[in-house]
């Protein structure tokens, strides 16, 4: 039986254009973008080719503020220590959200460790920061603020044009992770009116290993990397070519086909919404009812404990992620699920399910069918089911 | 991640379920992660005639279970109390490093049992099921980490030995 992926989120395939455009940079003689001759230009010319396609996805108002990394990690550590190095003789102080992905939490906790401080404001029930605590947390030596655009457990998109109103204000750096957002819902970095935008290519169905930093003409940051000038001196090392190349292929696929990838996923997503009261009972649904991302739905269902879940649905040959400690290497409880107020043991029983275009109707029925049985079979076995059915 | 043996016990659970009027009781729980264990006894002459346990946890809490209902089924108590965590996992072909103190607490739930047995039998039952602590005192002063032991620095509340989250809340 064919494998369900219904954790698009973790990994999405590669398109056949992309893998065309990918195969035919592996063949191509492409020499060193850097270089001055004729295989230096040709490499050049398709380098610049994939940042107008990157540019244009996002609307930034020249290429030239796009620069290539290794992906969103990279993305999200140059844009945030970047500018927290640059800016570090104006203040050390800081501004993020309670609700952030590990890129950003390391990488302040890593600023921490060289005297940097930082202010972190909370999230509503549905996951959302309430931008007037932004502005209450900026302070005369704060120098960055740091939100991420849609969240990668529960699919909150934040209030970010709003945001980069208070911050254009007060004059502090606004960096963005949109890591999940970019290529999947429409966005605007002049609208939004941020400084710094982080994106990977693998959340549009580009290769993994490449993302961008979208870097406002202005905005000065420092380098993680040292070592040659390429992309404008912001990130040393020749350029990863034929993963750029499929992720501008990517990019023009994402910016043409977005409205209709969004009205499929949203299909799937709203299906699964629906029909789930009729195939389990006691589970809450997080993340905002409208602010979200189309394809993701994060659910906690009671009693029991995701990683069992994900391993029995694995066994239906059906692929989806969870958020209980127990799967996390660290063991430890989502910081995002106890920022939106679900307890230690509801928190356990969470399942992230993202939708891809490879998905259809079929797949929502055969996970519902799977889903049912399983939560069955575990909440048999678990003793925190038959106390609440006792009480 | 998980080797056949634990896949085998996670498929197909042996001795699940409830002992109506079980002649021992014992619940242990992971209170930081939430893993939670519950192992029900009937023991004729000194000897464990029937053990059902109901689990909430991972796919190791789960295998764990299993595995020591199986060990233990038909054991004197005195064998039966030498059964360890050790065991349970060397049973299951090993489990995952980040598991082996977390997950595996069949053995405490049969101990706490084996305990809760004998306490009724002298006609002293034990109060409330006992949890795994956040953090333990022994050792004299200081907080210990309660899967490995480890002295944790004040404050901290990540263990610097197996980077389980701890709780240093007095």
């Amino acid at each position: 039986m064919n494998i369900v992926n219904l954790d698009h989120l973790s990994a999405n395939p590669l398109l056949p254009e992309v893998q065309e455009a990918m195969i035919q940079a592996i063949r191509a003689n492409f020499g060193n973008p850097s270089s001055q001759h004729k295989l230096g230009d040709r490499a050049s010319e398709a380098l610049e080719k994939a940042r107008e396609s990157v540019a244009l996805l996002i609307n930034s108002g020249s290429p030239k503020e796009v620069v290539f990394t290794s992906g969103g990690t990279e993305s999200v550590n140059l844009g945030v220590k970047g500018v927290a190095w640059a800016k570090a003789e104006k203040g050390k102080h800081l501004v993020t959200s309670n609700v952030e992905h590990n890129a950003v939490l390391r990488s302040l906790r890593r600023l921490k460790m060289m005297d940097y401080k930082v202010s972190s404001v909370p999230v509503d029930s549905h996951g959302r920061v309430n931008p007037s605590d932004v502005a209450k947390a900026i302070k005369e030596d704060t120098i960055l603020v740091t939100i991420m655009h849609s969240n990668n457990e529960i699919g909150t998109i934040q209030p970010i044009e709003e945001i980069a109103r208070i911050t254009r204000e007060r004059n502090v750096v606004f960096h963005v992770d949109a890591v999940d957002s970019v290529g999947v819902v429409p966005l605007d970095v002049q609208k939004l009116g941020v400084d710094l935008l982080s994106f990977a290519s693998n959340s549009f169905y580009g290769p993994t290993g490449v993302g961008g930093l979208y870097v406002r003409r202005g905005t000065h940051i420092w380098p993680l990397l040292d070592g040659g000038v390429q992309e404008n001196n912001r990130r040393a090392g020749t350029e990863n070519l034929i993963g750029i190349i499929g992720m501008g292929v990517a990019a023009e696929l994402a910016a043409r086909d977005m409205t209709s990838r969004i009205a499929g996923m949203k299909k799937l997503k709203d299906r699964l919404l629906r029909e789930l009261p009729n195939t389990i009972n006691e589970y809450i649904v997080n993340g905002h009812p409208e602010l979200s991302l189309p394809h993701l739905v994060s659910v906690s269902i009671k009693y029991i404990e995701g990683e069992s879940l994900v391993l029995m649905l694995d066994d239906e040959n059906i692929a989806v992620s969870t958020r209980s400690a127990c799967a996390a290497g660290a063991l430890q409880a989502s910081h995002v699920l106890l920022s939106i107020g679900r307890d230690f043991a509801d928190a356990q029983g969470t399942l992230v399910i993202t939708f891809g275009l490879d998905n259809s109707d079929e797949d929502v029925t055969r996970f519902l069918k799977a889903l049912k049985d399983a939560v069955k079979t575990l909440r048999e076995i678990s003793p925190l089911y038959a106390k609440a059915a006792q009480a | 991640m998980y080797s056949k043996t634990v896949m085998d016990h996670f498929r197909s659970p042996r001795n699940v379920g409830v002992i109506e009027n079980a002649d021992g009781k014992g619940e242990v729980g992971n209170p930081l992660c939430g893993d939670m264990m519950t192992i029900y006894l009937k023991i004729n002459k000194d000897r464990i005639d029937d053990i059902k346990f109901q689990t909430f946890g991972c796919g190791a809490a789960i295998a764990v279970s299993s595995m020591l209902t199986e060990l233990a089924k038909g054991k004197s108590l005195d064998e039966a109390k030498k059964i360890t965590n050790k065991d349970v996992a060397e049973a299951l072909e090993g489990l995952p490093k980040n598991k082996l103190h977390c997950s595996n607490l069949g053995a405490d739930a049969l101990q706490l049992a084996i305990k809760d047995y004998e306490a009724r039998k002298a006609g002293k039952p034990l109060e409330e099921p006992v949890r795994k602590e956040l953090h333990m005192h022994k050792h004299g002063e200081g907080c210990y980490c309660p899967y490995c032991d480890t002295q944790l620095p004040e404050g901290e509340n990540t263990c610097p030995n197996c980077q389980l989250s701890v709780i240093q809340k007095h």
